[in-house]
């Protein structure tokens, strides 16, 4: 479904991403771990589109269209959703309005008619109680005053609300408390089916104790160095990086 | 690349159309260009007005010949020619409408094309509407229905003829002729407007609006527009204005003057749309507005809602001068300029009684090359006790070409009151794009939501049917400004 060929980013002249390669097929989980800077978030952000960076060379397609030559908005309604390391807040603009708005662009890219307001409604109480997010949380202007743990809640409720076909969690799990991980970890499964794929961004093998990954990847200093199961991030969680840097040759 | 992608929505949302910018093919009836004494006597003959009206129009007229365009606004204005202006146009038709079937079809068509059925069937039940096109009351709808509460809604020609004695009794009492250049201007010349008179103890039924608009070229709009609210009576007024596009500026000078009484209630609810001019800032009108209230009764209540997205330029302060014991005013504002256009407005609030309140907030957002201002006044006199005021003055700017303002004064002469101000800037994140963007959102829709957002405190202030025009009108006038 995701496939990324070659991929070379920069930002202000400087190369960030240094030749990535990934495939990812319907129904997996992939992890990516790796040190602090590596670029993991930068793959991410150039996955949504986000055209602060220049791609330089390489290419990605998904489900078989060019996805570098997709409108952000565009790659949303493919099915590509991010949650966001650093969640945005929206000042003014209420949850409900803004997840309206975005499901119903979803449902007109499709050709389906603008749900009602009591369908609307009745999915988001359905989408709330699959991820246990508080009416208190969604009443409010998107993530106006969350806390670090509460926007994180916030993005796998609005993944719930979109079903994306390729989720892709940067360190969704970081801030979140015991309780609220196993919630949040429990709403990502949930949410999976044969279908769907999810690449996991995260610094802690704790998290893939709940979303277990087919694959784990380690990003370093641009490239993918590593690739193996889930029994990598064990052996990460014990050594750190350091190996993987002596491998690299630093 | 953050900045060519701003750049890029900017552009997109500066090149829209405006679509009210039509111009109606009708025969007008105007007197020529130029300004003087015969030409306000004139004015006054075709209105046939009693003799107390063309005196108050000399007077005005020899008085504005004294006086200088003020020049302390945020403003830069090209210098206007006053003999270049025709003072009086009108629609030519029927000299008295006894039924919808009288109104010219091409009018009728105009306002239809604006979303202003004049046939009062097709109008939404709860709504009387007067409308103003050029210097003539063209319709007033509703007007029977309320009379028999003897509520007096009509044009403000009519007002002259019927109800001579109460324009006289109120007319300039809140803005008198000397208050500034453009006040003066406009009692010499103004053409047509409302007249509202709520009698003691009645709530109005429905909204009144008045629907202004300017069709005929080179010429000036000088409406005037008197309310009076007797004792605890209660209306809510709306206005609207658009005008066709034109290379040339146009002129639009008005006076509004409120008179709230003992315990009474008046909501004063704007959306101004005059043409602002094209991208490059040609054509536009300018936009010189007096509008006044005065709270004089006890705990009577004033509340100012704007939403002003047109015009070039425009100069416009609506304030409250808070007599009556016990009184309030609340002004509500939201002015987007964009492209060329330029704004100084804001509201005075003139404390006189004694646990007197105000309220202002305001919500300047900026595009294009555009400047935005915030003037505002809170004034407590000296033997006012328990005044209180509190002000909250917001910019957004979109893009790095525009500019925001703010300039607040405060004259507290009474160590009683308690005045507070907050003020913000912001600017839309190219974040806050990019997050909406990532759920399916695109950039223009993304713009809309967050202004909406911003300005939303203020929309919630206005009636049903014109906060849900007011929010539109938000997104299209910024339409292809952010990139
Ligand atoms: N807007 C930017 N301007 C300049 N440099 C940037 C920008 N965004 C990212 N970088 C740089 O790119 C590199 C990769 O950053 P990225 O955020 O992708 O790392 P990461 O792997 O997600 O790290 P972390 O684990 O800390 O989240 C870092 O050196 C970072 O400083
Ligand atoms: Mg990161």
């Amino acid at each position: 479904m995701l496939s990324i060929k070659n991929l070379h980013v920069s930002i202000e002249g400087k190369d960030i991403l240094k030749g990535i390669n990934l495939d990812v097929k319907p129904g997996e989980v992939h992890a990516i771990m790796g040190p602090n800077g590596a670029g993991k978030s930068t793959l991410a952000s150039v996955l949504a589109g986000r055209d602060l960076f220049n791609v330089t060379e390489g290419e990605v397609s998904f489900q078989g269209k060019d996805l570098l030559d997709m409108e952000p908005e565009d790659r949303a309604k493919e099915g590509i959703f991010l949650g966001f390391q650093y969640p945005i807040e929206i000042p003014g603009v209420s949850t409900v309005n803004f997840m309206k708005t975005a499901v119903n662009e979803h449902r007109k890219y499709k050709g389906l008619d603008p749900l009602s307001a009591s369908d609307f409604l009745k999915l988001m109480r359905e989408k709330k109680s699959l991820v246990e997010i508080d009416s208190k949380l969604t009443n409010r202007s998107v993530n106006e005053g969350f806390s670090g743990g509460e926007k994180k809640k916030n993005e796998i409720f609005q993944m719930a609300m979109l079903e994306p076909k390729l989720a892709v969690l940067d360190e969704t799990d970081s801030g979140l408390d015991i309780d609220a991980l196993r919630v949040v970890a429990n709403g990502v499964n949930k949410l999976k089916t044969r279908d769907n794929a999810t690449i996991v961004i995260t610094h802690y093998q704790r998290l893939l104790d709940y979303i277990v990954p087919d694959v784990v990847h380690v990003l370093y200093d641009g490239r993918i160095v590593k690739t193996a199961g889930k029994e990598l991030a064990l052996e990460l969680e014990e050594k750190g990086y350091d190996w993987i840097k002596e491998e690299n040759g630093k | 690349m953050a900045k060519e992608e701003q750049d890029k929505i900017l552009n997109e949302v500066t090149e829209s159309e405006y679509k009210y910018g039509f111009v109606t093919d009708i025969e007008n009836d105007d007197i020529g260009k130029g300004l003087n004494e015969d030409i306000i006597r004139m004015i006054s003959a075709k209105k046939k007005e009693p003799k107390f009206m063309l005196d108050f129009r000399l007077k005005a007229y020899r008085h504005w010949k004294t006086m200088k365009m003020p020049e302390w606004a945020y403003l830069d204005i090209p210098e206007i020619d006053y003999q270049d202006i025709i003072y009086y146009s009108t629609p030519k038709q029927k000299a008295k409408l006894e039924s919808m079937d009288d109104v010219d079809p091409e009018i009728r068509a105009t306002f239809d094309k604006l979303g202003i059925p004049l046939d009062e069937q097709k109008i939404l039940a709860n709504v009387a509407v007067d409308v103003v096109m050029d210097s003539s009351s063209v319709k007033t709808t509703f007007k029977e229905a309320l009379a028999e509460k003897g509520i007096i809604f009509c044009s403000f020609s009519e007002a002259v003829q019927d109800h001579p004695d109460l324009i006289q009794e109120y007319m300039g009492t809140v803005v008198p002729i000397q208050d500034n250049f453009f006040a003066a201007l406009n009692s010499a010349v103004f053409s047509d407007g409302s007249f509202v008179y709520i009698p003691k103890g009645v709530r109005c039924p429905m909204e009144l609006s008045t629907y202004f608009r300017i069709n005929a070229e080179n010429t000036g709009q000088f409406e005037r527009t008197l309310i009076v609210c007797e004792e605890e009576s209660y209306v809510s007024y709306l206005e609207g204005c658009t005008a066709p596009m034109r290379d040339e500026n146009q002129l639009h000078a008005a006076i509004v003057e409120i008179i709230v009484k003992d315990n009474a209630e008046v909501k004063y609810s704007t959306v101004q749309n005059w043409y602002p001019g094209d991208k490059n800032g040609k054509g536009g009108i300018y936009n010189f507005v007096t509008k006044r209230g005065i709270c004089e009764g006890v705990n009577s209540k004033l509340m100012w809602a704007q939403v002003e997205t047109g015009s070039a330029v425009t100069w416009k302060y609506p304030s409250t001068i808070l007599k009556g014991d016990g009184s309030s005013s609340e002004f509500y504002s939201v002015a987007v300029t964009n492209n060329h256009q330029q704004a100084d407005t804001g509201t005075k609030m003139i404390h006189i009684g004694n646990n007197t309140k105000s309220t202002i907030i305001s919500k300047g957002i900026s595009a294009g090359k555009s400047n935005n201002s915030y003037r505002g006044l809170v004034k407590v006199s000296k033997n006012c006790e328990g005044a209180r005021n509190f002000s909250q003055c917001d910019s957004l700017l979109l893009g790095d070409k525009c500019g925001a303002h703010t300039f607040p004064y405060l004259e507290i002469g009474n160590q009683s009151a308690k005045v507070e101000h907050e003020a913000t800037t912001s600017k839309i994140g190219e974040d806050q794009i990019f997050y909406c963007n990532q759920r399916g959102i695109n950039t223009e829709d993304a713009i809309g939501l967050i202004v909406n957002g911003y300005a939303k405190e203020v929309i919630n202030k206005m009636p049903m049917e014109f906060a849900v025009e007011a929010q539109k009108l938000l997104q299209i006038s910024l339409e292809g400004s952010v990139g």
